[in-house]
């Protein structure tokens, strides 16, 4: 079983590097986003730095998203998700694989991104670690979640913005949470309430997720 | 226990005849508990002694949330029928339950900015209750949108099963993560919604206008239902003669 | 009843613009929540009526 697990990760990983546009586009997405705001609202340091906890959050949970929407459609084209369907291994156990090996690569680089833009918003250095810790619990929770609405729509031909209508209201509780550990880190309270609710949440969508993902991905393939 | 009452709850020709025979009390009961509700909310009911006569929204604006609320507990519930015991009508009902719940929602929306602004001033305040509104608003979309993508009619059902389930499962941790959001933001405000002791005169309307609101959701769903359950089984023969008939009697 | 004149009763106590739009947009929801079904029961049965008397026909 685990071997499965295992050897799903490396292919997965394979398959991503051989394909880095796909994994530095939302990064690059990512780095836009937070650079329009200053354009946006002024270079005014006071409040791009109140505004930065949201500002933050709303784009990673915008890069995640739009990482998302290929996440199953090269398999779903070129049947390996049939045969994962009918393969004698749990379909949860295996979308689990390829979303962990996913979020890995984009997620992950994500949270090494962020600090860098928090300081060209003007986020102190004693807010990073509430920074990084926050991303790195929320990110994982967005990318399983959003892997559900990519299960669903992974069949459809202009999938990409009904994916964000289905998920980004679930994402809501994330974004509250990560952006409250940092809007606490930033006054100097303690950010440790924030972060234990994110991990229970992350531990929630690891073990509840995978089989909605596994279930929407029967249905699109069964269609 | 005996089941065979939900085995026959599978069978759309025994929805149909049953449904028919409920549908004329379900409206009537509807039409009668809202009209009463209505007519004592708004001229017998005394005034509320700090919002004064806007309160009155009360008797719309309570009954179409709580019906909001437990419709996309229903569409749920009909997901998990239709998922496990492949029913078909749980499918019917998921996406004809739907668009009705999006209504509600939207009219617990609306009524709840009018009276935000007698009460707070403003049309739109980010309260707890009308954000987490707003929100199931979204979740009603995303259902009735994935249903209307999908070409299969049957895998249709399926999907919004599935993101019924997600969304019932995510309702709860929305609804905390948004109240615990609102309490940091802005500190302990006056809630409309929430009155220490409300006394008899108040809040039997209210109970009365709810059940009028859930009659009339039942009815709207059935009927519905039944025009959706003919179009399905156009094949089938009983429905042909349904039709036969029916259409002998307008023409 | 809680008012003295059919006049107040319309005023709501100043509140009356709230009161009215809220009931009135909500009743206008409700009854199209009705309608909606009932004109597409009517156009479903009235092309079915059309298709049997083509069937008839041939």
């Amino acid at each position: 079983m685990s071997s499965v697990f295992t050897l799903l990760l490396k292919r997965e990983t394979r398959l991503l590097f051989r394909r880095p546009a796909e994994l530095a586009n939302p990064l690059v997405f990512f780095a836009i986003v937070i650079a329009l705001f200053p354009l946006a609202v002024g270079p005014e340091s006071q409040l791009l730095q109140t505004i930065s906890p949201g500002l933050v959050w709303v784009a990673a949970l915008l890069a995640v998203l739009l990482s998302l929407d290929g996440l199953f459609r090269s398999d779903f084209e070129d049947g390996s998700l049939e045969q994962w369907v009918v393969s004698p291994h749990p379909l949860a156990l295996l979308v689990l694989a390829k979303v962990l090996a996913h979020w890995a690569f984009s997620g992950l680089a994500l949270v090494l991104l962020a600090p860098l833009l928090g300081l060209m918003l003007g986020l102190p250095l004693g807010a990073m670690p509430v920074l990084l810790l926050s991303l790195l619990l929320g990110t994982p929770i967005l990318s399983l979640l959003g892997a559900v609405g990519a299960a669903l729509t992974v069949g459809l031909k202009r999938g990409g913005l009904l994916l964000a209508l289905l998920i980004l209201p679930l994402y809501i509780p994330v974004l509250i949470l990560g952006s409250g550990a940092l809007q606490a880190a930033l006054q100097g309270l303690p950010a440790i309430g924030h972060l234990l609710w994110l991990a229970s949440l992350t531990a929630l969508a690891v073990t509840l997720t995978p089989f909605a993902i596994a279930a929407g991905l029967k249905i699109s393939v069964g269609e | 226990m005996n089941w065979t009452w939900f085995h026959k709850l599978g069978s759309p020709k025994w929805f149909y005849e049953i449904s028919g025979r409920w549908l004329p009390w379900l409206a009537w009961a509807a039409a009668i508990l809202v009209s009463v509700g209505v007519v004592w909310g708004l001229a017998f009911a005394p005034e509320d002694y700090q919002q004064g006569n806007s309160f009155r929204i009360i008797y719309i604006h309570v009954p179409a949330a709580f019906l909001a609320q437990s419709v996309y507990v229903m569409l749920a519930v009909a997901g998990v029928v239709g998922l496990v015991w492949k029913m078909k009508l749980a499918d019917v009902a998921l996406q004809q339950a739907a668009p009705i719940g999006a209504w509600m929602t939207f009219i617990a929306l609306l009524t709840g900015a009018v009276w935000g602004k007698p009460t707070w001033g403003a049309w739109w305040v980010w309260d707890a209750r009308l954000t987490s509104m707003l929100i199931l608003l979204f979740l009603y979309f995303g259902v009735i949108a994935l249903g209307q993508a999908i070409s299969n009619r049957d895998s249709a059902a399926k999907a919004c099963a599935v993101l019924a389930i997600v969304g019932v499962v995510n309702i709860p941790i929305i609804k905390y993560s948004v109240e615990w959001w609102n309490t940091l933001h802005q500190p302990a405000t006056f809630k409309v919604t929430e009155k220490p002791a409300m006394p008899m005169e108040m809040w039997l309307p209210l109970l009365v206008m709810v059940l009028g609101f859930y009659c009339f959701f039942a009815a709207v769903l059935l009927m519905r239902m039944r025009l959706d359950v003919l179009r399905r089984e156009s094949r089938a023969s009983w429905v042909k003669s349904e039709i036969k008939s029916l259409v002998g009697k307008s023409a | 009843m809680n008012f003295s004149s059919f006049a107040d009763f319309v005023a709501m106590g100043n509140h009356g613009v709230y009161v009215w739009t809220s009931y009135g947009i909500s009743l206008a929801v409700l009854i199209l929540n009705v309608a909606l079904p009932i004109l597409a029961r009517r156009r479903y049965l009235q092309d079915e009526a059309r298709r049997l008397r083509r069937e008839e026909l041939k």
